[in-house]
């Protein structure tokens, strides 16, 4: 499914069966097993079998199911596509994409082994943006395959691509992120942020989700269940903007029953950005629990 | 008037009637300065000598307090002075024993000890014991039960041996010390009452011998015979090791905030409830979580009961808790505030916490308590004694005086334990019955005993993921396989009481 909420993306090392089993009673919107940077050369043939087994076997309870391959150009990318294609993974998400070329690439290798399957079409992408060719390409990598779902920011390599470090504050990434936003929203998919890895700082990373959150992102890579609760609390919509999209989505269904093309809300026009982000407010505030479905009828 | 001289005939005779003796004066009255005095108390013996004196012989019973826990000295350096003296043939009635009793085991190999009574053990002396090691079953009771059991004679104890961090000449003991020599702490001494108000003779040993009046005292000089002066008691480093723990395991916090979703919308939840909270990472920060329920809803607890932990210690000096009963202390923070804090806390006994026939018991106004457990059963049964390897590896301690005691017990537990899964078709060992278990909280889901309807409904509507105790029971199994039936062997190795004193059920040997 390319469209759904999708706030936290949780990343569960490939070789962890202990975390790997039962991830999602944590409730992130997506998991992201792991095959590249957590594990090591040593194990990726292992990690490659458990994340297999792992998605054929395990009842995830609708969690969406990421996982993140090794490059196509090391020995392991390519098993990698093969293994979780036929595992029946939702999405794959592509490490250090800097061209469009890449995603066609694994688009090709998807192609290969959907068709031997019967099942053409069926993989989602993801592309993580990690260098400053990356930042400049977003938009033509974003846009390089039907099958993309949403690109992401991947900060560590990033920063060190640009000889920068990473700061409390962020002013290093903020070309990066509003790029990847503004590239993912031109080309209608999702974007996520980078993780943020001290957890004993739980003040710096709710200030760090809410400047994503302003700057347009879908949601953040989170790589502890600790940090799941605290970027739902800041997506959650506030009453005043759950009542306003209420009434939008109420207009909208008058207009439907009157047969009106035309939708207005107290006295106004009603436009297309603005039902889109009624509906998109009555998502969050659905996936948090603050109205529930009898709320909208 | 009749002189004393013209009374005696009258005063014979009077005590001729009573069966006295008549008084004669004599002996002449000790003027010593009295701190020296004190200072000389007969009371006041070597180990050796105490033992002699108690008139200890072979086949009686010695009893133990576990307050220290895995860093108890005391039963270890007992045992250890009674196989040099000779003695054979002893009971050891101690209120719980730890991983460091380990060298019990050779004790009973050589015959010195040939029965125990406890409320658990653990490692390589629980090992041993599963597999055999003594001839006389093991005899398990819960904290409320040892009380009872003590009170009405089933456990007789000939001779305790307590631990104290601090102890006057004359006997007045303490779980904490208030001189500069202090050496130890371990806060409360609630399970070594019973044993020094009933115990036939009762032998005090302390590392830090205080002036006297040492006050205020949880064990009373009126009960103590002898005093023996050691190097140490206890390591107080080591009172929360073994089965307390503070956890940062996502896990654990995923159930302890569930459980206390569950109790803020029990019912139960209203000023002036009372709690407690057993070991297990989960269970103790439960009240971690219920704190900021507390502070919302502008609701207090009238008081908390149990092992005392630094979490209730925390909450009570904010005000949200009004008193502290404390049976034992489960860390140095809350042995600290017993010493420091006397008016918010109360020092009870083993009865006066859990006993089923002490109407006063402080259980018994329990309104709710969070248990962890090692398997719950599709009956609610729970156990928490024998681990699903049948290998004995914990300790009965309050949780079925608790559980039945309460208004509102429950259980916390993960669905699995590595490849173990903790929700199962029937419990290894029956600890606590499954109708004194009205909740069990996983992080799978929420099972509500089917006595409880109403409860269920509650939590339904406060949205919580509610389900039957048999679908756990299935997504265990169909994680981890259905496990294989243990293989026991048919020596009784161990007796499970029941906290009103009937026999409950038996632990068999394991075989490998």
């Amino acid at each position: 499914m390319k469209d759904r909420l999708r706030r936290t993306m949780m990343f569960i090392p490939g070789n962890n069966p202990g975390m790997m089993q039962d991830a999602y009673i944590y409730k992130p919107d997506s998991i992201m097993l792991d095959l590249e940077d957590s594990v090591t050369m040593a194990e990726k043939d292992a990690a490659r079998l458990l994340v297999y087994n792992a998605l054929k076997t395990i009842d995830y309870q609708g969690v969406e199911m990421v996982v993140r391959i090794n490059p196509l150009n090391t020995p392991y990318g390519k098993k990698d596509v093969e293994a979780v294609v036929k595992a029946g993974v939702e999405v794959i998400r592509m490490p250090k994409t800097e061209t469009a070329d890449e995603v066609r690439e694994l688009e090709a290798e998807i192609i290969k082994w959907e068709t031997e399957l019967g099942c053409v079409g069926r993989t989602l992408i993801m592309a993580a943006i990690e260098s400053a060719q990356g930042v400049i390409n977003a938009y033509e990598i974003a846009t390089a395959s039907d099958r993309m779902m949403g690109i992401a920011l991947g900060a560590e390599d990033y920063s060190a691509n640009l000889k920068t470090n990473r700061t409390p504050g962020g002013a290093e990434l903020l070309l990066a992120r509003e790029t990847i936003v503004v590239a993912a929203r031109a080309a209608g998919i999702a974007c996520f942020d980078t993780v943020f890895s001290n957890l004993d700082d739980m003040d710096t990373f709710r200030a760090e989700v809410e400047l994503i959150k302003t700057l347009g992102f879908d949601g953040k890579s989170i790589i502890n269940p600790k940090q799941i609760p605290v970027v739902n609390e800041v997506f959650v919509p506030t009453e005043k903007q759950i009542e306003k999209s209420k009434g939008i989505i109420a207009a909208i269904r008058e207009a439907e029953k009157n047969h009106s093309g035309v939708i207005s809300y107290k006295g106004k026009m009603v436009d297309r950005p603005v039902v889109l982000r009624a509906q998109r407010t009555i998502d969050l505030a659905l996936a948090a629990g603050v109205i529930t479905k009898e709320d909208l009828q | 008037m009749n002189s004393l001289k013209d009374r005696a005939a009258a005063i014979a005779a009077e005590a001729a009637r009573l069966g006295k003796p008549v008084y004669k004066e004599g002996g002449s009255k000790d003027t010593t300065f009295r701190a020296e005095l004190e200072k000389v108390s007969p009371k006041v013996v070597t180990l050796e000598e105490a033992i002699r004196k108690t008139g200890l012989k072979d086949g009686m019973t010695i009893s133990f307090h576990h307050h220290f826990r895995g860093g108890d000295k005391v039963i270890n350096m007992v045992v250890a002075k009674l196989a040099e003296m000779g003695f054979k043939n002893l009971t050891l009635a101690s209120s719980s024993l730890a991983g460091v009793h380990s060298p019990l085991i050779e004790y009973i190999k050589q015959g010195v000890i040939t029965g125990i009574s406890t409320s658990g053990m653990r490692d390589a002396l629980a090992d041993a014991i599963s597999h055999g090691l003594m001839e006389k079953p093991v005899e398990f009771r819960s904290h409320g039960g040892r009380g009872s059991a003590i009170m009405n004679g089933d456990i007789h104890i000939d001779v305790a041996f307590l631990g104290a961090p601090s102890c006057d000449p004359l006997g007045n003991a303490a779980g904490y010390s208030r001189s500069e020599n202090a050496k130890s702490i371990c806060g409360s001494l609630g399970y070594a009452i019973p044993d020094a108000h009933y115990a036939d003779k009762v032998v005090i040993l302390t590392d830090d011998l205080v002036d006297y009046p040492n006050t205020p005292c949880a064990i009373s000089e009126h009960d103590v015979d002898y005093v023996v002066v050691v190097d140490s008691v206890g390591d107080s480093s080591k009172i929360s090791a073994g089965a307390i723990r503070d956890s940062k395991s996502p896990r654990d916090i995923l159930i302890a905030q569930t459980a206390a979703k569950v109790i803020e919308n029990s019912g139960y939840f209203r000023d002036g409830f009372s709690m407690q909270t057993g070991t297990g990472g989960a269970s103790l920060q439960v009240v971690k979580y219920l704190r900021q329920g507390m502070i919302d809803r502008g609701i207090k607890a009238s008081y908390a009961l149990g092992g005392i932990t630094a979490h209730m210690v925390k909450l009570h000096e904010e005000g949200l808790i009004g008193k502290l009963i404390d049976v034992q202390s489960f860390d140095k923070v809350a042995a600290e505030s017993l010493k420091n804090d006397p008016l918010g806390h109360k020092e009870v006994a083993a009865y006066e916490y859990a006993s089923a026939d002490e109407p006063g018991s402080a259980t018994h106004y329990l309104d709710i308590v969070v248990l962890s457990a090692l398997e719950v059963d599709v009956n609610f049964n729970v156990n928490v004694l024998v681990g699903s390897d049948g290998v004995i590896r914990g300790a009965i301690g309050g949780h079925p005086d608790t559980a039945a005691d309460s208004a509102l017990s429950v259980i916390v537990c993960p669905l699995l334990r590595g490849r173990i899964p903790c929700v199962v078709d029937e419990v290894t060992t029956l600890i606590t019955p499954g109708n004194t278990v009205d909740v069990v909280v996983t992080d799978f889901g929420v099972a509500v005993n089917p006595r409880r309807p109403e409860l269920a409904e509650k939590l339904k509507a406060a949205g919580l993921n509610v389900v039957d105790i048999h679908d756990l029971r299935n997504r265990a199994f169909g994680i981890a396989g259905t496990p294989e039936p243990l293989k026991f062997g048919n020596k009784v190795v161990g007796i499970v009481y029941n906290r009103e004193g009937s026999v409950q059920d038996v632990i068999y040997n394991v075989v490998d």
